[in-house]
């Protein structure tokens, strides 16, 4: 079959044109487009949120697109699941390998398409060979008869590549599969990347490591917000280039801070380290100081935080609030000293879906409106109030459900719960992600006010203008370590982008 | 279980492979725990098992749970749970006697396609609710239970089923045997090899266990869950069915209390013999094994000269240890993996 593709090589495998999508308000993709050729290895690159995870889930058939062009080899296509797209033939490798860990290796590859005899009896014999063949073939050494569970990332990342060769699928996407591998590991994959590109495969990897686009790839597209900017033969430009492409963009449309004096160190972070997850982070945050935690998604950003205020424990380190050590893995002292987290996912970790809004804002500080250890209606009514209208939470009324208000309500009302607890240090997880670009402003307001009053505020955030354009100082991670730490003069679009991706300070 | 000799270098022969495989099974263990009841009861009072009467109860005893064992660990596979399946067979089993005292002359055949077809088709009520309202399984259930029951109630009113009722030969199933063995025996043995074969060599079969292993890489896999969490639904509501016609007749006296409680029993036999109640894990011998054990420790405990009370108390401690020791090894073993991973770095 590869020779079938080869005879046509200038066909496209793959277009994508001008597709668009959006979620409710929030539009993902504006207008996203891309080309991939047989027996080429392209590149998608681009920040957090530009949109190539949508294209890619347009292209697997998870999301439908609302309108633009799909077509594959030279035909109009319009997948509504997955096992339409692998049907025709497109691989799709997430960066969190989705399988089974009960199950075993051998079943990972074939589930669903298991070769059987005449009567449908699953032929394990057969399975188990073929599955021994691709891995010799990839030149791998993994039992096809152990169970999936405890395979390090790297090794199921084979399994899905096994799947997709299994497949014999014709295009092959690569969403990040490197970011959580060694080096040795990289290079096995890069060798099995290539071997399918000389099969006569298109290949679409996505990666934030520019030494790796530039080792691997021969066509680079570039995306910003959600619009394809650039489509580059990788031979003519440079990483200076690409990252100028990433991220030229206008910041002023973002709410400017607000200047506010800076006081005393209130949180002290020292040599905090936690196997596998992050390590050597030190840090200081004053008092109505906004430091940004920048990074690429899965840097360890929110492990560190999380580990701050005690939610996680951390293997060693110390954390010191207002001077004195704070203990481990106690979110409720970290509270009562005056630490405050909003965490990431606000529909799971910030909030109470079905409870009201009252309830939700009054959350966590329970214990203080309550009487001979009752909760009266009366006090905790007064305190969501204070609150919702120092937010401004646009909703019906406070005993509305708060699943039902939008995601930047949502966001001020978990606000409001964390704010209700007279924090001096706050801690906020990418506090606009998911909100329109109206509420994100009143957000970054808000934020930027409580600075002012002298709230010491870490705001962990993945979009770039955000933190460039509210924070006081930068503080950049990578892979579970500190890689940069730069002042708001310094903090340029392409700095801070280096530090995140950084390959010009060698690993270890 | 079978008789073949451990080779000497443990390597990649199929013989070796399954002695390993029965060696480290989750089912061996509880099979060793009946074996030693059953010991332990026989060397207290050797008619336990040696009397005619002693060895046809040890395996007629638990025949009807082990066909709602079946079912139950067929759906705890795929990440759901069935409370329905003693209401289930309370109303086939009732609805049995009713087709032999309705319908004069009723081919016995007729009447075990009617309870199977009747169980089946709560099975899928049962399934099309979870699958489609998307409301856990376990509440969804505990409604069926109350409302199958309740039609019962309603049905049967203070009626009951006598054994002079039914036809003798429909009676014989329920206490005949077949070269010694009880024929329910032989019938949910079957039903037991069946369901064993499916699931190990079907891809359909192999499909539960993926779904119950992780339900969103199953949509990813483009697997259709909806169709697969209903038709385990069913076959559990079948099984019921099945079991409540074999109530009838191994019983011969059927009220509208029939079956009560007997859920929870399945679910016990399922998660004693191995059956991850969240799913993935399991296979219905280990089921099946588990509620021969459930059901002999029963038995076995007033020969050992153990309180009525602390039978109950038993069980208990036979659920609760097994999933701790399921949950111990599920910890160990991610351990040594983590630490395997690490040194590897």
């Amino acid at each position: 079959m590869p020779d079938a593709i080869n005879t046509d090589a200038t066909a496209p495998a793959l277009e994508l044109h001008r597709v668009v999508k959006s979620f409710g308000p929030v539009v993902a993709l504006r207008s996203g487009s891309l080309t991939l050729y047989p027996g080429s290895i392209h590149a998608l690159i681009g920040e957090n949120g530009a949109g190539k995870s949508t294209l890619v889930k347009i292209i697997a058939g998870l999301y439908h697109r609302d309108s633009g062009d799909f077509r594959l080899r030279g035909e109009s296509v319009d997948f509504s699941s997955t096992s339409q797209s692998k049907g025709a033939g497109i691989a799709v490798i997430y960066q969190e390998p989705t399988l089974f860990p009960d199950l075993s290796v051998t079943e990972n590859i074939f589930m669903g398409r298991q070769p059987t005899n005449g009567i449908g009896r699953i032929d394990r014999r057969a399975m188990r060979q073929e599955a021994q063949q691709i891995f010799s073939r990839l030149g791998v050494s993994l039992d096809p008869e152990r169970i999936t569970e405890g395979l390090s990332i790297a090794d199921q990342q084979i399994i899905e590549i096994a799947k997709a060769i299994s497949l014999d699928a014709s295009v092959l996407i690569m969403d990040e599969p490197t970011a959580a591998l060694s080096g040795v590991e990289v290079e096995r994959l890069f060798a099995v990347a290539r071997s399918l590109r000389d099969e006569g495969r298109a290949l679409l990897f996505i990666s934030h490591r520019f030494d790796e686009v530039f080792a691997l790839c021969d066509t680079v597209t570039v995306m910003r917000d959600g619009s394809y900017i650039d489509t580059i033969p990788i031979a003519d430009t440079t990483v200076d280039e690409l990252v100028r492409q990433m991220v030229g963009r206008d910041v002023t449309e973002l709410f400017p801070k607000l200047p506010s004096t800076v006081g005393d160190v209130v949180l002290e972070v020292e040599a905090l380290t936690r196997a596998g997850v992050f390590r050597d982070i030190a840090f200081s945050v004053r008092s109505g100081e906004i430091v940004g935690l920048a990074g690429l998604v899965g840097a360890g950003r929110s492990e560190v935080a999380r580990a701050v205020f005690g939610v996680d424990v951390y293997d060693s380190g110390t954390v010191r609030l207002h001077g004195a050590p704070l203990p481990k893995g106690n979110p409720r002292i970290a509270t009562s000293r005056g630490l405050a987290l909003v965490p990431e996912d606000r529909r799971k970790q910030g909030l109470v879906l079905d409870e009201s809004v009252t309830r939700n804002v009054t959350l966590a500080i329970r214990s203080k409106l309550a009487r001979f250890g009752l909760l009266w209606g009366g006090p905790e009514n007064r305190a969501a109030q204070v609150w919702a209208s120092r937010l401004e939470v646009k909703t019906s009324a406070l005993d509305a459900e708060a699943g039902t208000l939008s995601g930047g309500n949502q966001q001020k009302v978990v606000l409001g719960k964390w704010l209700a607890t007279e924090p001096t240090v706050l801690i906020v997880d990418e506090p606009t992600r998911g909100i329109d670009v109206g509420t994100k402003a009143e957000v970054h307001r808000l934020l930027s006010e409580l600075a002012q009053q002298g709230l010491a505020i870490i705001m962990i955030s993945s979009e770039l203008p955000e933190v460039l354009g509210m924070a006081d100082r930068v503080l950049v991670m990578r892979e579970g370590r500190l890689t940069g730490e730069f002042t708001r003069e310094e903090a340029t679009p392409e700095a801070v982008m280096f530090a995140a991706t950084a390959d010009a300070e060698a690993t270890i | 279980m079978t008789a073949v000799v451990p080779s000497p270098t443990p390597g990649t022969s199929a013989a070796s492979r399954l002695v390993r495989h029965v060696a480290t099974a989750r089912e061996t263990g509880i099979l060793l725990a009946l074996v030693l009841v059953v010991v332990v009861a026989t060397v207290r009072n050797p008619a336990f098992l040696f009397s005619s009467d002693g060895f046809r109860d040890l395996l007629l005893t638990p025949s009807l749970l082990l066909l709602l064992a079946i079912g139950q660990a067929i759906v705890i596979i795929t990440r759901n749970v069935d409370l329905s399946v003693g209401s289930v067979l309370g109303l086939t089993a009732y609805l049995t006697g009713r087709l032999f005292i309705d319908v004069p002359g009723i081919p016995m055949i007729a009447v075990f396609l009617g309870g199977i077809a009747a169980g089946a088709l709560l099975g899928l009520i049962n399934g099309a609710l979870v699958a489609f309202a998307r409301v856990p399984a376990l509440v969804i259930t505990l409604g069926t239970l109350y409302i199958y029951r309740g039609v019962n109630v309603a049905w049967a009113g203070s009626d009951r089923i006598n054994a002079s009722d039914l036809p003798p030969d429909f009676r014989g199933l329920g206490t005949g045997q077949l070269l010694g063995i009880p024929i329910l025996t032989i019938i949910a043995v079957v039903v037991l090899v069946v369901a064993a074969w499916y699931l190990r060599n079907l891809r359909s079969g192999r499909e539960l266990y993926a779904i119950g292993s992780d339900p969103a890489a199953a949509h990813l896999y483009g697997l259709n869950v909806t169709r697969r969490v209903i038709a385990a639904f069913v076959v559990s509501g079948a099984l019921a069915g099945l079991g409540g016609v074999l109530f009838a007749a191994r019983y011969g006296t059927v009220s509208s209390g029939a079956g009560v409680g007997w859920e929870l029993q399945a679910i016990a036999a399922a998660v004693i013999g191995g059956v991850a109640i969240s799913g993935g894990v399991g296979t219905v011998w280990g089921a099946a094994i588990g509620a021969y054990l459930l059901l002999t420790i029963n038995r076995a405990l007033p020969i050992l000269g153990i309180d009525d009370f602390w039978q109950r108390a038993v069980v208990g401690v036979l659920i609760l240890g097994s999933i701790v020791l399921d949950r111990v090894l599920a910890v160990r073993q991610s351990r040594r993996l983590i630490a395997q991973r690490e040194i590897g770095r």
